[in-house]
């Protein structure tokens, strides 16, 4: 179904439509007889579908497990949780920990950080795998295009441990750049441990490990273009910019938007592996984000109830961040990340 | 097997598409020379305009490329090589493999490979077959309970419980130090369930009622028809739990305390990345003490952390451009 759906850009019909995901293939054709609603009786559903409620209990039981007693385990956040009580007979305190929390000037430096990496990488970021994509879409051999393809992909399997790593290995203080630029004669600079220059490392780090990963989504995007729209444009004169603006980019503009609220709902959320990582080495006042002082206030030193206040006061403020800009999608006409049924 | 390929064959043709074929007919006298795979229309750019392009993508597939080459080529040098060069070593000197032979003859990053391999096996496998069911069960819309559980697996990707509670959740059950704590609070990702019921729900409905009239369960039809027919897609999500069991670091440095359990990633952080001597270790033969203690046994740690996925990533990244993860981005 879907390859069909992906294929179909030498019909006309898809041009312009959202590529791909808009519609789930399935939805329309629905599994002939089977899906005869409500009359059946629900004794005959449940044994017709008792396979079905089989297949998914294992998954429904794990989630249940790590996923929902989890959620309400944060109910520790209006306790004075200690380990060494039992959960039941820790004292309550009310709002106590919400307030210690955001009267915290700490937590809210870590807001800010985390604020300040979302916004610089929006900017610097954001736009890498979308002009990649169109450089990439513009290779016309197919074989140079395709390995390209898979050498890009390959940076975003490798583990942040791997990533960091070699990015000292290579612009460290005692890394390979240093040394070329010493052997020159040159002053050195230590990327890697500079507080003033840590927006840059990290947004250069996500760029080599992700971007390439990122331009998937783009260029399945562009391959829903009707070459048909193109070659009209052509006909009327218009050249490869005006086209790259009036046909590629608006063909973009759904998965855009898409990737855009995804991110934004995801602002309180960044690169959690790469900060704790280098944390160290750079300082906490410029790397300490949202999450990892959650971590260090929780498990490092053992405030669990502020700690989770602190989670869950993000939890919630990112959930509402993602109905918003969804919501705000919606507004603007687009599909979202979800469609309201 | 076969049919696999098949389904593989079919599926790939989509990529062809945005470059039709060249005319066949009626070729006109060109004075540039261009390439066949360019379409009549479009003019062929200018040389410097293709000249910039060419360096700009060789310049990415540098990026790439040259870290992984100095990294490996470091590992399979000499001591005496990193010395002369005052680090990573970028011009090929003299080939050993002593520090391969240091790190897996036994000690703490042979331990750690095993762990690692072990955990990342055991959970793609329970990860990946409870995904696949999962998808299934919830593949037919107006199945009993079939939009609950389906927002029950949605509503996790917009709000995760947080690292405390969860954390507390997995000392409450005992699995600090066990390696379940590695597998199982992760081991169900809702991204990768809908990847799968999305594709599922794309086979062609006509052989499932076919199969069913011949009087196939749910379960004969999920695993002689659909899976069979999915190759791709699962191949793809066992591909992104693999690779997120093998390079997960943070997990293990919360539940596993006995470093002697340690996966390769904390190993490599460790050793590698904060320049830590690893603490007991057994007997002096192993890293710390060793002769070539230095960059080279570092960089082989490296090696041996991208292996596993340089050895499985040409096998399925074929699958990555034919829409498989595109589809499943909306719930």
């Amino acid at each position: 179904m879907r390859s069909n759906a992906v294929a179909a850009p030498t019909g006309a019909p898809a041009a312009h439509e959202t590529p791909g995901p808009a519609q789930t293939p399935g939805r329309g054709t629905r599994p002939g007889g089977r899906a005869a609603p409500r009359k059946v009786p629900l004794r005959l559903r449940l044994r017709r579908d008792r396979s079905l409620l089989l297949m998914c209990l294992p998954g429904v039981l794990l989630l249940g497990l790590f996923a929902y007693v989890p959620m309400l385990g944060n109910v520790i956040a209006w306790q004075d949780y200690s380990p060494y009580v039992p959960f039941r007979d820790s004292p309550w305190v009310g709002w106590d920990n919400f307030v210690r929390v955001l009267g915290n000037p700490l937590f809210l430096d870590a807001v800010r950080n985390t604020l300040a990496i979302t916004a610089f990488q929006l900017v610097f970021y954001f736009p890498v795998p979308i002009a990649l994509a169109l450089l990439l879409n513009s290779v016309v051999t197919p074989w140079v295009r395709t390995t390209i393809q898979s050498i890009v992909y390959l940076p975003h399997f490798f583990s942040w441990v791997l990533v960091v790593t070699i990015f000292q290995q290579l612009l460290g203080g005692a890394g390979l750049v240093n040394r070329v630029l010493a052997e020159r004669g040159l002053e050195g600079f230590d990327l890697m441990t500079n507080p003033d220059t840590f927006l840059v490392l990290i947004t250069a780090q996500s760029v080599w490990k992700d971007a390439g990963w990122g331009i998937i989504i783009f260029l399945a995007a562009l391959s829903t273009v009707d070459p048909a729209l193109h070659e009209a444009a052509v006909m009327d004169g218009a050249g490869a910019r005006r086209r790259l603006w009036h046909i590629t980019l608006p063909a973009l503009r759904p998965t855009i938007i898409l990737l855009l609220i995804l991110r934004l709902g995801d602002s309180l959320t960044v690169g959690f592996e790469q900060l704790i990582l280098q944390r160290a080495a750079v300082g906490a006042e410029v790397s300490e984000v949202i999450d990892t002082y959650v971590y260090y206030q929780g498990v490092v030193y053992g405030d669990w109830s502020f700690a989770a206040a602190a989670g869950l006061v993000k939890g919630l403020v990112s959930l509402a961040l993602v109905l918003g800009a969804n919501k705000l999608a919606h507004v603007f006409g687009e599909s979202g990340v979800y469609k309201r049924s | 097997m076969s049919i696999d390929n098949d389904t593989g064959q079919a599926m790939s043709r989509p990529d062809a598409v945005p470059f039709p074929a060249p005319p066949r007919a009626g070729r006109a006298p060109r004075r540039r020379r261009r390439s066949r795979h360019r379409p009549v229309w479009e003019g062929v750019p200018g040389p410097f305009t293709q000249a910039g392009k060419g360096i700009a993508l060789a310049a990415i597939v540098l990026a790439v490329l040259f870290p992984l080459y100095t990294v490996v080529l470091t590992s399979i040098s000499t001591q005496a090589d990193v010395n002369r060069s005052g680090g990573m070593v970028v011009v090929p000197g003299q080939i050993s493999f002593a520090a391969y032979e240091q790190i897996l003859s036994g000690g703490i990053v042979t331990r750690a490979a095993i762990v690692s391999v072990g955990v990342t096996t055991v959970g793609t496998l329970l990860s990946t077959i409870v995904s696949i069911l999962a998808a299934y069960g919830l593949s037919r819309p107006g199945s009993v309970l079939h939009r609950p559980i389906l927002f029950t697996f949605l509503i996790t990707m917009f709000f995760g419980a947080g690292m405390i509670p969860t954390y507390l959740l997995v000392s409450g059950l005992g699995l600090i130090d066990s390696y379940w704590s590695l597998i199982l609070p992760g081991a169900v990702s809702a991204f990768n369930v809908l990847i799968l019921r999305n594709f599922f729900m794309g086979v062609d409905q006509a052989i499932l009622d076919a199969a069913r009239i011949d009087g196939a369960g749910d379960w004969r039809v999920l695993g002689q028809i659909v899976v069979p027919m999915s190759g791709a897609a699962i191949a793809v999500v066992a591909l992104f739990y693999g690779v997120g069991y093998f390079n997960a670091f943070f997990n293990a440095m919360l539940y596993i305390n006995d470093n002697t359990k340690w996966p390769l990633q904390l190993v490599l952080r460790s050793y590698v990345l904060q320049g830590v001597a690893l603490p007991g270790g057994g007997g002096t033969a192993d890293v710390v003490t060793g002769a070539v203690s230095g960059l080279p046994v570092k960089m082989a740690i490296m090696v041996l952390a991208i292996l596993p996925i340089l050895a499985v990533y040409p096998f399925v990244q074929r699958h990555f451009t034919k829409g498989v993860i595109f589809g499943a981005i909306k719930g």
